[in-house]
Parts: C-alpha cells; sequence; structure tokens
C-alpha cells in the first residue's frame, strides 16, 4: 500500500473537523472566534523582546500571525500531512511566498507548462522583475524537467491535476528527478485539494493551494497557504542560505539552526509575510476553517457529479472531445488511479467542434452553470479559457497549456446531477442554432 | 521491565509526563549570546515556570539570564531533575554518567543530538530519556502554543488545551 492510500490517524474527516481548533483558549468558545484584530498587547517590555527576538510563541501584529489564521494554517497542515504552513491572501501570493524563501535574483526553477494561466503569467512575466527566471516544460515527459536543469535551478513546480487541462503529473517520478539535483519539489494540490491527492506521500517538499477553491469551497473567500513537508535536509547544500545562513534582521539567527523542521514555517511568518505583506484577513480564514470541515463530503459529491458530467458530454455530438481523468479515454487515466484514487477531481474541460465561436455561445446559452472565473465552488461554474483566463496568452502558449479556442473548463459543484446535465444539453442545443 | 523505549517516536503521554513532573532543569552547554538555540529554550522554559540552571565551563559569562553559570553538573549545590544536554552526540555518555551521578530523574539530549548507548546506560539507572528533541518546542505543541506560528501540533483535542 502506498503512503498516500494509508488512513491518517486520526482520520482525514476528522482532522478536517477537529485540526488546529480546539476550543479558544480564551473562551472557551467551540467554533475558532474570529480575531478581527491588527495588534495584541504585550506583557511587559521584556516579553515584547523575547516576541521580537522569536524566543517565545504569541502574537505581536496580524501581518504576520493571527489566531483566526494559525487555526486554518494549522489544519491545512494536518491535512497535508506537513510540519506547517503560511497561510496568504491568495494562491498566488502562497506563490510568491513560497519561492520568494529561497530564490535569488538570478536564480532559476522549472515548472510545467499545464497550469493556471495566471501562474504562467505570473512566472513569466512579474517573477522576473525579482530576477527569478522560470523554464516551463511539458510535464507529460518527466524527463523534461532534468533536461531543463541548469546550475542556477533551485526547484520544480507542477499542479498535481492541471488547471484547466485536466492532465496529471508523474509525481513520483518528477520527484526523483528533483531530489536527484537537490531540488525542492513544490505542488500545487488546489485542484485535488488533499482529499484526493497527497504529494508529500509522493516526495514533494512544498505544498501551495490557493484555499479560495476547494478547501473553502464555497466561493465566499480568498486565500493561499505554503505547507512545508518538515522533511527537507536545508543544509545539504548552499542553494538555501535564507535558512541556513546567519539573518541579520533578527542579528544573525541561523534558522535552520535554531528552529529545525520548523524553519520554513517560522521564516514565511517572520521574514515571508513581514516583508511580503500578503497577509489573509481573519475572516477568511474563519470562512475557509468552515468550509474544510466539509472537504471530505464536498468531495465525494462534487467527483461523482463531475464523472457523470464528462461521461454524458463524450457522447454528445456537439463534443470533440473531453479532458477528465476519470475517463477510460484519457491518457491520464492510469497516472489519476494511481494519484487520485477517490476521484479524477471537479475541474475538467472539453473542445466544442464548434470553435472558439460555439464557446462563447455556450457560456453565454448556460443558465445552472455560473459564467465566471474561479473553480471550487459549491455552485457549478463554466468558463471559456481562451476568452478570459487565458487570453494574455498566444494561441500556441493556449494550446500547451491545454485552453486551445475551443475548450471550455467546467468545475461541477454539489448541485442534482439530472438538473447539471439538462443544463448543458439545453445550452449545447442553442450553439447550433 | 517492559518493552525498550523506542526513541523514534515518543508518545505524547511520555513526554507530557516529564514535562510535568520536573521543575529544576540544567541546561549543558547554554549560552549566554542571545541568539543561540539554547539561550531561545532557556528563556522560554524559564516563562513556563522551568529553574534552568546553566552548565557551561567556556561560557565566557557568571551568570545566563540571571542565573549562575556552573562549569560542571557536580559543581550545582542543589538537586536536579533533568539534564537538558546542548552538546554533540559523542559527549552524551560523559554528561549521562554525572547525570546520574546528579540523582537526575530524566536526561534530555536536544535536537540533533542522539546516543543510544548511553540512552540505555541512562534507562539501566532509571532515568527517563529523551533524544533528538527539544524541551520548547515540545511544551508548546503539547499546550497548544506552537499552533500559533502555523505548525501541525499533531493534538485533537474537544478540550481547552494545556500541558
Amino acid at each position: 500500500m502506498a503512503d498516500a492510500d494509508r488512513p491518517t490517524n486520526p482520520g482525514f474527516e476528522t482532522l478536517a473537523v477537529h485540526a488546529g481548533a480546539s476550543p479558544d483558549p480564551a473562551t472557551g468558545a467551540r467554533s475558532t472566534p474570529i480575531y478581527q484584530t491588527t495588534a495584541y498587547v504585550f506583557d511587559d517590555v521584556d516579553h515584547a523582546a523575547s516576541l521580537f527576538n522569536l524566543q517565545t510563541y504569541g502574537y505581536i501584529y496580524s501581518r504576520l500571525t493571527n489566531p483566526t489564521v494559525s487555526v486554518l494554517e494549522e489544519r491545512v497542515a494536518a491535512l497535508e500531512g506537513g510540519r506547517g504552513a503560511i497561510c496568504v491572501a491568495s494562491g498566488h501570493a502562497a506563490q510568491v511566498l513560497a519561492f520568494f524563501t529561497f530564490m535569488e535574483p538570478g536564480d532559476h526553477f522549472v515548472a510545467a507548462n499545464k497550469l493556471y494561466g495566471g501562474s504562467i503569467t505570473q512566472f513569466g512575466r512579474s517573477f522576473r522583475k525579482f530576477g527569478w527566471e522560470a523554464t516551463l516544460v511539458d510535464p507529460d515527459e518527466p524527463e523534461n524537467f532534468r533536461r531543463a536543469i541548469t546550475p542556477r535551478t533551485k526547484a520544480i513546480f507542477v499542479e498535481s491535476l492541471a488547471n484547466p487541462g485536466g492532465s496529471v503529473v508523474d509525481l513520483e517520478a518528477v520527484a526523483t528527478i528533483a531530489h536527484d539535483a537537490g531540488l525542492l519539489f513544490i505542488v500545487d494540490n488546489t485542484m485535488a485539494s488533499p482529499y484526493l491527492c497527497r504529494p508529500f506521500a509522493w516526495g514533494a517538499d512544498l505544498v501551495v493551494h490557493s484555499t479560495t477553491k476547494f478547501l473553502s469551497g464555497h466561493g465566499n473567500a480568498m486565500g493561499g497557504a505554503v505547507i512545508d513537508s518538515g522533511k527537507v535536509d536545508w543544509a545539504k547544500s548552499a542553494k538555501f542560505k535564507a535558512l541556513t545562513e546567519p539573518e541579520p534582521a533578527y542579528h544573525g539567527l541561523r534558522f535552520y539552526e535554531t528552529f529545525g523542521d520548523l524553519a520554513f514555517t517560522v521564516h514565511g511568518h517572520a521574514v515571508g509575510l513581514r516583508d511580503l505583506g500578503a497577509t489573509m484577513a481573519p475572516l477568511n480564514a474563519f470562512l475557509t476553517i468552515t468550509g474544510i470541515e466539509t472537504l471530505a463530503l464536498r468531495m465525494e459529491r462534487h467527483v461523482a457529479n463531475a464523472l457523470a458530467v464528462a461521461q454524458h458530454l463524450e457522447s454528445h455530438p456537439a463534443v470533440a472531445w473531453v479532458s477528465h481523468a476519470g475517463l477510460r479515454s484519457s491518457p491520464y487515466h492510469a497516472l489519476a488511479r494511481k494519484y487520485l484514487p477517490k476521484g479524477s477531481g471537479p475541474v475538467f474541460t472539453f473542445g466544442l467542434k464548434g470553435g472558439y465561436d460555439a464557446g462563447v455561445k455556450l457560456v453565454e446559452n448556460v443558465n445552472l452553470f455560473s459564467h465566471l472565473a474561479n473553480v471550487g465552488d459549491t455552485r457549478s461554474l463554466i468558463l471559456h479559457p481562451a476568452s478570459t483566463t487565458h487570453r494574455q496568452l498566444d494561441e500556441a502558449q493556449q494550446r500547451a497549456a491545454g485552453a486551445g479556442p475551443e475548450v471550455v473548463r467546467l468545475s461541477v459543484g454539489i448541485e442534482t446531477v439530472a438538473d447539471l446535465i439538462a443544463d448543458l444539453d439545453r445550452a449545447l442545443a442553442a450553439i447550433g442554432r | 521491565m517492559g518493552e525498550p523505549l523506542n526513541h523514534d517516536s515518543y508518545s505524547d503521554d511520555y513526554l507530557r509526563g516529564i514535562l510535568r513532573s520536573v521543575r529544576t532543569i540544567a541546561m549543558v552547554g547554554a549560552s549566554p549570546y542571545w541568539n543561540r538555540p539554547s539561550y531561545f529554550a532557556m528563556k522560554y522554559l524559564q516563562a513556563k515556570g522551568f529553574r534552568v540552571i546553566p552548565v557551561n565551563p567556556s561560557a565566557g559569562a557568571s551568570e545566563i539570564l540571571g542565573e549562575k553559570v556552573y562549569s560542571s553538573l557536580a559543581e550545582i549545590p542543589e538537586a536536579i531533575d533533568m539534564v537538558d544536554v546542548f552538546r554533540r552526540s559523542e559527549e552524551a555518555p560523559a554528561i549521562v554518567d554525572a547525570a546520574i551521578a546528579k540523582g537526575a530523574k530524566v536526561v534530555w539530549m536536544q535536537i540533533g543530538v542522539r546516543n543510544d548507548a548511553a540512552a540505555r546506560k541512562a534507562e539501566a539507572a532509571g532515568l527517563e530519556v529523551v533524544m533528538n528533541r527539544c524541551p520548547k518546542i515540545e511544551y508548546s505543541r503539547l499546550c497548544g502554543e506552537l499552533g500559533w506560528s502555523g505548525v501541525n501540533t499533531g493534538i485533537i483535542t474537544a478540550k481547552r488545551r494545556r500541558l
């Protein structure tokens, strides 16, 4: 039995409800309170000094840590089986913070080219302003990652289940390539959620999330998370100096020596959030904590509905192809059975025989599906990437990302599945008219 | 004697039992420099009500955090419950011998410090042993404070947290 299939102890559903959220220490409140405060009083000057020196645990200022956000951090860390987590304002902020910890100007990483379009733009354009270079490769052939490694490469980045193409990366093979070269293996597990995929069991070192999606689950709270496995030996090479060398702003403290396997998590707050400032709001943390409590229940229904919709579309005359790793026709079916044993995800794409124009017509003719740029809502969502999220890319980039002109993306919700199929059938019939 | 203790994985009850019973800790290898890990641990444990007595023959200071520095465990005039080892693994056997002679009940070796032969000797003399852990981190994990930093404490409970 692979590690990823082993039940956690306590079980996943128990962690989803309880991890990080014992009764509030101040009041005994059973639901996690929203600590809507910017700052926290010091007991005395010595206590303040201990806090600023990172010598004791406690809250100083909510840009760094907040009691509501901390509960969510512990919960996502527990669900992923990690050592600790840093929650931030969005999934994009999570990516900035993760790379910020170890990248210097001139450093390089290799990423899959099948990624959320916003990530391709972030890596290819804004990261360059920090002097961080990314090479994007086709993840279907894991050796592509090895071939793109340079002496300045620090990490390999993939999405476990790619948005929007529905492709599945061979995580174990890519992890081996990363570790052979002494690189970090970073997995964006947003589309699968920890309920469907456990990247740390397959060799990931860091997991990033847009918690806005299935973790919060209700389309009402922005957020991101970086989770550390706690397994990285940061001192093994000279690549990760931010954690091994003296930190001038903390008078020469060395994070790895002082905090051991907590080093990444402590650094992410004490340096990452301190200087990047991409803090998660306590209200969003509260909504996400509440959403996670039903993650397992929602994901079961999401994946069952999505597979039924995908199977229906596959036989529809207006549909050219359906890319859902749960279908036998998918080239990713075997990988999905290995890495996503409980279901291949609620988000998938399909191609319309009528091309770009048909895609535009479909999104404008559905009634129950919401036409918007998000995934991972209880509600079913529809998007035509070429005219929206991926419109900044040229057609070659769109196709490489699985978002060509004829492509429509669905994020299937937890409504009655017959209603979803009827809505799509009616809108597909309208394309021809 | 029951099963030998598995030093790769301690139960929360075992660690909690030690931290609840111990009051006076001799910290071998305590540093007078505020940005050293031992100083962090000493300061935190003091704040939690432990008496921490620094032991360091080359500290270059007579006091650390208000406590007189001794150059050996034997020199400490009062009784010691636990010896906390901030020294390399090779030095553990000599420290264990001194801890047994001093009548300590626990030998705790810090993260990265592990010496199984020294541990067996201490256990044979009736002492409890923890290796490759930090009492500051374990105390804060068990009482819930470590979660304030986003760390997965592994504690699931519907009761209010205390050590």
